[in-house]
């Protein structure tokens, strides 16, 4: 006799609350760690912020348009989305293929990616929980200009977990290249830098040449980063908002798509080394 | 660093077969030692029939599916433990990992508790999946690993090394269990161990390959018939000093007491002879243990 219920949907709800659950769990035990990580990744936005800060006082408040209560505002709500943006990297694709470790997620009756997504949503969790008091803190310091409506305010809620998603799938395609070649650092490094500079993490994207625009346009980086921010501080109509999280998820059925397609001939390639 | 430097110009490949043609099937509800030498391919046997490689060549079906295709209903029917592989959260009680696993393997929460409190009772493991699994010893974790494992009450058990590291006490118990488990839900057993004790209280049928091919699959007790070339003879005397030496090598030699290894096509031959020129007080002919014969066998491999 089987030991196994039908109900796919409720199943896999139940899955994610559980493995959710037991992911907060976890990382409770690690807080203090985790605190300090966060406080640590401050120094990025921060360093960001007192530049353009400077640059604006210098050109009279504003750095085309953008006033220094903007980029508080801007660099603020990026320490959010920045650990939104935080998912299973190509090191630990690299990692759990060279040591074996993939096994185990392999064995189950569920894709791994699954255990991916759910496990990293609930320790943002206790990030977002965590991030409150030090969101406050900047607040006080830095004097932002930030007036979402309550539209703005729940279009970024959505977003920022698109974003989780956008970034979760590209780089798991990104990852599974590890497959093929043991070492992925260097081709992981150059998606970063790309990244980097095209999905508005270094500069918001209007201060980016024209050139670049259009480029990130065509890209999935923005709408995991840009888009999330400005859904809160800038000043976007509700078409754009809308459209923004449509265009992002677009974005997660695409590159979900291309993640289940790679998925299909990389899997063939596991040797379950390690052991 | 010469063959460093050449392999950026031309980078040589060599394909190594890890399994090579091993034919064999398994009937529901047996327990089958799978034995080789460390290499042999025993584990990327077991790797292949639990779904986690894809072979390149030829075909294996375990349940009616194809393990490479690794269907869900497939996966929920099977286990694969390794003893040096922990699949459970680290830094949470084992409990919380079996919840998980109730999600995972959508297991109806009654029949998951019935078969959780009773796969902790059979083990003895009503504290142990209460604590943090990082507190765990080697062998409290493998058994709380093991009932993780079956918590979805499959029907084809694949344990790889499932005592290594144990203690005795601890290995036994863990065998017990197996039997135990094999019995009440007719489970499929394929077992590797370096552990003659296991294969010995579990498995009637082995099946031992060598170089990633077959050497032998039959019954336990004619590993020794047909590798072992010879018998030995535990022989009691009234005459202690008494010098066997004719009769066979003299593995033993005790006040009393002699053990002789002899030919095993002699071994009648040479009982006979000894029970009528000697003055014995007892006599046991006796198949070599299986941790020789196994030696034997890939010592016959190797030369």
């Amino acid at each position: 006799m089987s030991a196994v219920e039908p109900g796919r949907a409720r199943s896999l709800l139940d899955y994610y609350l559980t493995r959710g659950r037991t992911q907060i769990q976890s990382q409770f035990q690690y807080r203090v760690a985790t605190y300090m990580w966060l406080i640590g990744m401050l120094a990025e936005p921060i360093v960001y912020l007192i530049v353009w800060t400077t640059i604006a006082e210098q050109q009279g408040g504003e750095v085309q348009g953008i006033t220094t209560g903007q980029f508080a505002a801007y660099y603020i709500v990026w320490t959010l989305v920045r650990n939104m943006n935080i998912v299973f990297t190509p090191y630990g694709w690299e990692w759990r293929i060279r040591e074996g470790e993939l096994s185990a997620a392999l064995l189950r009756p569920l894709h791994p990616l699954h255990d991916d997504i759910a496990g990293f949503a609930g320790w943002k969790f206790v990030t977002i929980l965590m991030w409150l008091p030090i969101a406050a803190v900047l607040w006080l310091l830095f004097d932002p200009v930030l007036d979402p409506t309550l539209l703005e305010v729940a279009v970024f809620s959505v977003a920022i977990w698109g974003a989780y998603l956008i970034r979760t799938m590209f780089l798991s395609t990104l990852g599974m290249i590890c497959f093929w070649t043991t070492r992925v650092s260097a081709i992981f490094e150059l998606a970063i830098a790309v990244e980097l500079l095209l999905s508005g993490r270094l500069v918001p994207l209007p201060l980016m040449p024209d050139w670049a625009e259009t480029v990130a346009a065509w890209l999935p980086f923005q709408w995991s980063f840009y888009f999330p921010i400005q859904a809160l501080v800038g000043d976007y109509s509700t078409r754009e908002l809308l459209g923004g999280l449509a265009i992002q998820a677009l974005w997660i059925v695409l590159l979900t798509g291309l993640t289940l397609f790679v998925w299909r001939f990389a899997v063939r390639r596991y040797s379950a080394v390690g052991n | 660093m010469r063959a460093a430097l050449q392999s950026l110009v031309r980078r040589q490949h060599r394909e190594v077969r890890a399994v090579d043609e091993i034919s064999f099937e398994v009937g529901q509800g047996e327990i089958v030692g799978f034995l080789g030498p460390n290499g042999a391919g025993k584990t990327t046997t077991l790797k292949m029939l639990s779904g986690l490689l894809y072979p390149t060549s030829g075909a294996a079906h375990v349940l009616g599916h194809v393990p490479s295709k690794r269907e869900r209903d497939f996966l929920s029917r099977i286990t694969l433990v390794m003893g040096n592989r922990n699949q459970l959260q680290w830094d949470l009680p084992a409990l919380d990992s079996f919840e998980l696993n109730r999600a995972i393997y959508r297991i109806p929460r009654p029949q998951f508790l019935q078969l959780r409190d009773e796969l902790v009772e059979l083990l003895d493991v009503g504290d142990l999946v209460r604590k943090p699994v990082r507190q765990l010893s080697l062998g409290e974790r493998m058994k709380v690993e093991v009932v993780g494992s079956l918590l979805h009450r499959p029907r084809v058990l694949f344990l790889d090394e499932p005592t290594i590291g144990l203690d005795v006490t601890m290995q036994k118990r863990i065998r017990g269990f197996i039997a135990e488990y094999n019995r009440r839900y007719e489970a499929t057993v394929l077992l590797t161990s370096h552990y003659m004790a296991d294969v010995e209280a579990l498995c009637k049928r082995v099946v031992v390959i060598h170089h990633g091919k077959l050497l032998f699959d039959g019954p336990l007790a004619r590993l020794g018939d047909k590798f072992a070339a010879w018998k030995t003879i535990d022989v009691e005397l009234q005459d202690g000093g008494a010098d066997l030496s004719g009769y066979g090598e003299v593995v033993e030699s005790d006040v009393g007491r002699v053990k002789l290894r002899v030919p095993r096509a002699e071994t009648a031959r040479v009982t006979a002879r000894l029970l009528a020129e000697r003055d014995v007080t007892d006599l046991t002919v006796e198949d070599p243990p299986i941790e020789d014969v196994i030696e034997m066998v890939f010592a016959q491999e190797k030369t």
